[in-house]
């Protein structure tokens, strides 16, 4: 073999650790696509998303252009989006509160996200005006359980944590609960009761392009930042000590993390777990350097939601809620990451 | 070039833990500092380092008041090392040690070749070099008191902080250490270190005794540490000894019989 083949052969791999993934997520998509009650075979929604692409005249069966181009695909790309906006903000709570058992669930962010959707549909507003009031629930959420936990920073940081999302969660709960009861039993609980379970089910192209804006503002801080972030893990001490203003990137990246999803909540509904699960099995491939774990958990993300969602919309004769097979997917998994913690958690 | 400290108070919120504190460090000295459990050293490390706020006094380098300064402009000249703790995620050892570049680089720049070098260096400093793809999780705690210092060396500091860095090691990687120290100090990095052991103030070049929050003494070991002044430390009687050959003296605690 010639020394430039050898030289050669990591820069290729490396390639190729890139690009197989996102393979791997393409074949997902056309997957998807294609399988549903009304099969479209796979080679045919290559064609269609080409031709449609190119703008070109199609000479294909056009109710498959339209299950595919209407119905399958804007229900594609927001779990795709959804799903990356989760993990990413999964991945940026665990290294801000330095655990790799938070995420925004636990943290009470999407119970108060919930609220403020909920209250937007009780009021009847806009999509916009609910994902404001969603950002709005999700940051007073964590602003609450992040307060609770530095006014008690005698007790385990940790377990004040979680314990302080579940009290805080409970309380958001509860006025979630008086919404439903005060909703109108016709019209909005109905949609209200079907939000908090997550479905992709009634999601338009216009309420992804609505989400987007938010959804990369949110990650241009963790992108622009994503070095940093492996020195706030360090906690806050460390970190400034190391020279990083704290001050600043702290609420920058709960803001941005917060924002994502509140964002997908919005649009969604209650996604549960993926937060959780996606950043932790991310960190066990790519390792804990955020420049590698944040495009990691986007992309697992997104994988993971769109396979959940095809399963969701094809094991059973009427649609399951997504949220109870994140929910039943990911409670397993968070036991077995609670018996093999290496660490004592408590 | 010195650290000086003037007349700092400090403490955790309205609770004043000591006051009076002055010294200064030059480059290449050792100052000792020691003091009983719960007396107050780590708190006035942090305190000095800007971690928390102080109470009063001033912190100069070279004349310069550091209280404006921005956090990377001071960690480019003081560098902290804080006692050896378990991590929460898995970094490698060098990708820890490249974590101490942050204060040389711009907010939105990260670490490249250069920066690489110098925490291969660093590590190679402390004789650590075979470390460096370990993961931080999986060695041992001396190994990560070094590695914590070599990450503080990885910022090219003047001066060093560093708390109780002997306090999780076994006797052999105390002297290790303690050797480090001492060739970090000929380098001409100041070191201001805290430790349990009386031993280790024979090592220094100056001690400061802390003692319910002031400064009992401060000077050359053989002149600060007395057995009256390590009565009035640790509430016990004290017999320190010369080394026949070390030109240095050991502290043992007098029992009773």
């Amino acid at each position: 073999m010639t020394a430039p083949a050898i030289a050669a052969r990591p820069a290729l791999r490396s390639a190729l650790k890139g690009v197989l993934p996102l393979v791997a997520l393409l074949l997902l998509v056309l997957l998807s696509l294609a399988t549903g009650k009304f099969a479209v075979p796979v080679a045919d929604v290559a064609r269609i998303l080409w031709t449609k692409l190119l703008g070109l005249p199609s000479t294909l069966d056009p109710t498959a252009q339209i299950v595919v181009l209407q119905v399958r695909l804007p229900r594609v790309l927001a779990s795709l989006v959804v799903g990356a906006a989760l993990a990413a903000a999964g991945s940026t709570y665990q290294g801000l509160f330095r655990n790799p058992l938070v995420s925004p669930d636990i943290l009470g962010v999407s119970a108060g996200a919930s609220l403020g959707a909920v209250l937007g549909i009780y009021l009847s507003l806009p999509v916009g005006a609910i994902q404001l009031l969603a950002f709005a629930g999700g940051s007073l959420a964590v602003g609450a359980v992040y307060a609770v936990g530095l006014a008690m920073r005698r007790h385990d940081p940790v377990l004040t944590l979680v314990l302080a999302g579940v009290a805080i969660g409970a309380v958001l709960g509860s006025a979630i609960s008086l919404l439903k009861v005060l909703a109108d039993p016709y019209n909005q609980l109905p949609a209200i009761t079907y939000w908090l379970l997550g479905s992709l089910a009634s999601v338009t192209l216009g309420d992804v392009g609505a989400i987007l804006p938010a959804m990369l503002l949110g990650l241009l801080p963790l992108v622009l930042f994503a070095w940093r972030m492996n020195l706030m893990s360090l906690g806050e001490e460390e970190a400034r000590a190391l020279g990083v203003e704290t001050r600043l990137l702290r609420p920058l990246f709960i803001a941005a993390a917060t924002l994502v999803t509140a964002a997908a909540v919005s649009v969604t509904g209650v996604i549960g777990w993926i937060g959780l699960i996606i950043p932790h099995v991310a960190r066990l491939i790519v390792g804990p350097d955020f420049r590698r774990l944040l495009p990691a958990s986007l992309l697992m993300g997104a994988g993971y939601l769109l396979a959940v969602d095809l399963v969701a919309r094809t094991i059973a004769p009427i649609e399951v809620p997504l949220g109870i097979l994140t929910a039943l997917i990911g409670a397993p998994f968070f036991l077995w990451l609670l018996a093999n913690a290496k660490r004592s958690w408590a | 070039m010195n650290l000086l400290v003037r007349d700092l108070a400090f403490g955790h919120g309205a609770r004043t833990i000591g006051e009076g504190i002055g010294f200064d460090l030059r480059a290449g000295e050792v100052l000792g500092l020691l003091g009983p459990n719960g007396g107050g050293k780590t708190t006035l490390f942090k305190t000095i380092l800007g971690l928390i706020p102080a109470k009063a006094g001033r912190i100069t380098l070279d004349g310069e008041d550091v209280a404006r300064w921005s956090r990377a402009r001071f960690a480019r000249s003081v560098a902290y090392v804080p006692q050896a703790h378990a991590a929460s995620f898995p970094f490698r050892v060098q990708d820890v040690v490249l974590m101490g570049r942050a204060s040389r680089l711009g907010a939105f720049a990260v670490p490249g070749r250069a920066d690489e070098a110098i925490a291969a260096d660093a590590l190679a400093t402390l004789g650590i070099g075979h470390l460096a793809e370990r993961s931080y999780t999986e060695i041992s705690g001396g190994e990560r008191q070094l590695v914590l210092i070599a990450r503080a060396l990885a910022g090219e500091p003047r001066f060093l902080v560093m708390d109780e860095p002997t306090a999780s090691l076994d006797f052999g990687n105390q002297a290790r250490l303690l050797d480090q120290v001492r060739h970090l100090s000929r380098r001409g990095i100041g070191i201001v270190l805290s430790t349990h052991d009386p031993d280790h103030a024979f090592l220094c070049h100056r001690v400061a005794l802390l003692h319910e929050g002031r400064l009992l003494a401060l000077g050359p070991p053989e002149e600060a540490v007395t057995p009256e002044t390590l009565r009035l430390l640790y509430g016990v009687e004290v017999a320190i000894v010369p080394l026949p050959g070390e030109g240095r003296f050991v502290c043992t605690p007098v029992l009773a019989r």
